[in-house]
């Protein structure tokens, strides 16, 4: 008897397709989703390199060549110049680049760089400053470990140089003898310094970090977080979290929302209503700028009562109106292709949960993006979700005015408008046979 | 107007076409001397809002109460302010549902839903009801309120079509039949003209014996299990009476009779086939 039902059961799960995958596959794929997601956060600079802007204000030498040693390493791209045609960055321009999200982190080289270059005791050896988006916590520890490393191996000799003179200056001057000694020996470490830099590309230690704001080790560096002086620690993570989980909830929202189309053909009311005046395209229409108003104060209640955990709303008003209109028109036509993609009620519970959890993860609702490697974060472009939170981001956490939205939003637009052409597509099969 | 066929015939088919939810492979659909284009058209629009469509599902939004569904519907035919409110009064006390306005239609019986599925397709006074099977699912109770509401509408000037296999309702309701089968129009007309052409006119007697009969030697149609013998009569007293007298030399008891009028049901299994349609 036992048999006979689990042979029923069997049958019956093997021929419901949305119930065999969501059983099976769901499972792998968001395993190796988020495998691929946490094992490239733990591979390390060398497989997912950390772009970074670099400024060269001292032009001395020992700075050239430390800029030299960390083009060098396989962990970092370095980025010299911007603008068209191609210009040295300067600081103001590097900062810019770290407000606007291009980069996490700008080191800038000071002038009197390389005269200090290698004096350890020395008190007022300007410092190298790493200006960075905090948001990403890993990239100042990493690249302040990487400039470490680089000024170890770039250049050795200038560093024995400045060693020998701090010797001279406080151990009494060499003798003629020693000097000569010396002077045949250093040109001998140079080459093999080079002779070791073309012979491998990169791969320097980057295990030297500190928590404080300068790092112990040959150079100095002092870390400014660029953002961060504007506001709490808490009310960015209070927006990291509340756009993350607003964009997740607002695709569950339209999705469940467009649903609504399959009851309607279920019940024979999408047959009643298309039968008097109202047209497919009309229906889909109204559907949508419902939803998109649902959206709108869904995502408005939510952000509004983070204000009880310290998210600060009603300052970044426009910047959040745009971008949660822009959102919730972008997100209920996702839900319009779903619902209409498509037969039952079922099907649409089972691909909606593949799909927003999919994008979710990628596109940085779970795991804000920053944290992500880099060709992972590209993925996440793909996505709705990556483009939604880069805005949300801007918003809260750039504190960058509305009209620097205009990527987003254009892209939001563009994703709006392709999806409802897709969604009436999808829906001729329920116009006239 | 009954428009009758067994399944898969091609009713329903053709009232979505008339709704204009079925794309016409070949001809056109004129209603009240008006060519009816495509839905969304000027001319559909105008067009349907002289129809009134009745779907066999209970087509209601079912968490909403019987005035918001009918508010809905009036207003996608086009009915506002005022004249919606007067209609929606209208149709709460043509239904009969006024104790329960505000009760949402999910929690209402079958009958209840009908009723207001009806109403909600009649709302904006249409010139022609298109009812595919309106009575289908309903304790005779409602049946009977459903078809005095139908006959409210008649007396009001509207033109109604019904799709039904309820036959002894469509022999009682309707003045013309038209039968179709494989969406073919297989007969049209009056019941008595249909019958004329059919069965004719005279009544059936049919006598059930005690045995198993020789059906030829006693001159009736043998029906069933051999047991029960038809005789096709004009006159019923006379002819009767002799095949009772026949029966009983031959030495059979005869254990009931039935007397059968010719019917819609006998035009339609003599049009249609006793083969059952899947």
């Amino acid at each position: 008897m036992m048999a006979a039902l689990f042979r029923t059961w069997a049958t019956e799960l093997r021929r419901d397709r949305v119930a065999f995958v969501l059983t099976f596959l769901l499972p792998v794929i968001f395993f190796s989703v988020f495998a691929v997601l946490f094992g490239g956060m733990g591979g390390g600079g060398a497989t997912n390199p950390v772009t970074i802007a670099v400024v060269d204000e001292d032009g001395s030498e020992a700075s050239r060549r430390l800029v030299e040693q960390l083009r060098r390493d396989k962990g970092l791209r370095v980025c010299t110049e911007s603008g068209d045609p191609p210009a040295p960055l300067d600081r103001p321009a590097a900062l810019g680049l770290v407000e606007r999200g291009r980069v996490p982190i700008a080191v800038v080289i000071p002038e009197g760089f390389g005269e200090g270059f290698g004096m350890f005791l020395a008190g007022d050896v300007p410092a190298i400053e790493l200006l960075a988006d905090t948001s990403d916590p890993v990239a100042p520890q990493m690249v302040g470990g990487l400039l470490q490393g680089a000024a170890m191996t770039a250049a050795p000799d200038l560093m024995m140089q400045r060693g020998l003179e701090m010797f001279e200056r406080y151990g009494g001057a060499f003798t003629e003898q020693q000097r000569a000694a010396v002077s045949d020996w250093l040109p001998m470490l140079r080459a093999a310094t080079e002779e070791a830099a073309a012979g491998s590309n990169g791969g320097t230690d980057d295990a030297a970090s500190s928590d404080g704001p300068a790092f112990c080790g040959p150079v100095a560096v002092k870390v400014v977080d660029v953002l961060g002086e504007k506001k709490t620690d808490r009310s960015r993570a209070v927006s990291l979290s509340a756009s993350g989980i607003a964009v997740m909830f607002l695709l569950f929202m339209a999705a469940g929302g467009a649903g609504t189309l399959l009851e309607e053909q279920e019940n024979g009311v999408l047959e009643r209503l298309l039968s008097s005046r109202l047209t497919m395209g009309r229906l889909l229409l109204g559907k949508w700028a419902f939803l998109t108003t649902v959206g709108v104060v869904q995502v408005t209640v939510m952000f509004a009562w983070g204000m009880l955990f310290g998210l600060e709303f009603l300052r970044h008003l426009p910047g959040f109106a745009v971008m949660t209109v822009s959102t919730a028109a972008a997100g209920s036509a996702l839900g319009l292709v779903l619902a209409t993609a498509c037969r039952t009620r079922a099907q649409l519970a089972g691909l909606s949960t593949i799909v927003i959890l999919m994008m979710s993860a990628l596109g940085g609702s779970m795991l804000p993006r920053v944290f992500m490697p880099e060709a992972l974060r590209m993925v996440g472009l793909a996505t709705f979700n990556g483009w939604a939170l880069d805005g949300y981001n801007k918003v809260f956490w750039r504190e960058l005015g509305a009209a620097s939205l205009w990527p987003q939003v254009l892209v939001l637009a563009a994703m709006t408008a392709a999806f409802l052409v897709i969604a009436r597509g999808l829906a001729r099969r329920w116009e006239a046979a | 107007m009954g428009l009758l066929g067994p399944n898969g015939a091609g009713k329903t088919t053709l009232v979505r076409a008339i709704a204009g939810r079925v794309r016409l492979d070949e001809g056109r659909i004129t209603l009240l001397g008006r060519d009816l284009g495509a839905n969304g058209s000027d001319q559909g629009d105008q067009g349907r809002a002289r129809l009134g469509i009745v779907p066999q599902e209970i087509a209601l939004y079912g968490l909403l109460t019987p005035v918001e569904n009918l508010r809905t519907f009036g207003a996608l035919y086009g009915l506002r302010g005022g004249d919606l409110r007067e209609r929606i009064e209208w149709a709460m006390a043509w239904t009969g549902l006024e104790d329960r306005a505000h009760a949402r239609v999910a929690t209402f019986s079958g009958g209840m839903k009908r009723r207001l599925n009806i109403a909600c397709a009649v709302l904006h006074r249409p010139e022609v009801v298109l009812l595919d099977e309106p009575t289908v699912g309903v304790d005779p109770q409602s049946r009977e309120r459903i078809w005095e509401m139908l006959a409210g509408l008649r007396a009001a000037g509207a033109s109604l079509m019904l799709t039904t296999h309820q036959l002894d309702e469509a022999q009682r309701v309707c003045d013309r039949i038209i039968i179709i089968d494989h969406g073919r129009v297989i007969a049209d007309g009056r019941l008595d003209e249909l019958v004329a052409r059919t069965v004719g006119p005279g009544r059936r007697v049919r006598l059930t014996l005690d045995r198993e009969a020789d059906a030829a030697m006693l001159g009736a149609e043998r029906d069933g299990d051999g047991r029960t013998l038809v005789w096709r009569v004009s006159d019923v007293a006379a002819e009767l009476a002799a095949a009772l007298d026949r029966v009983r030399a031959a030495g059979y008891a005869v254990e009931d009779v039935h007397v059968e009028a010719p019917s819609l049901h006998a035009v339609f299994i003599h049009l249609t086939g006793r083969e059952l349609r899947e």
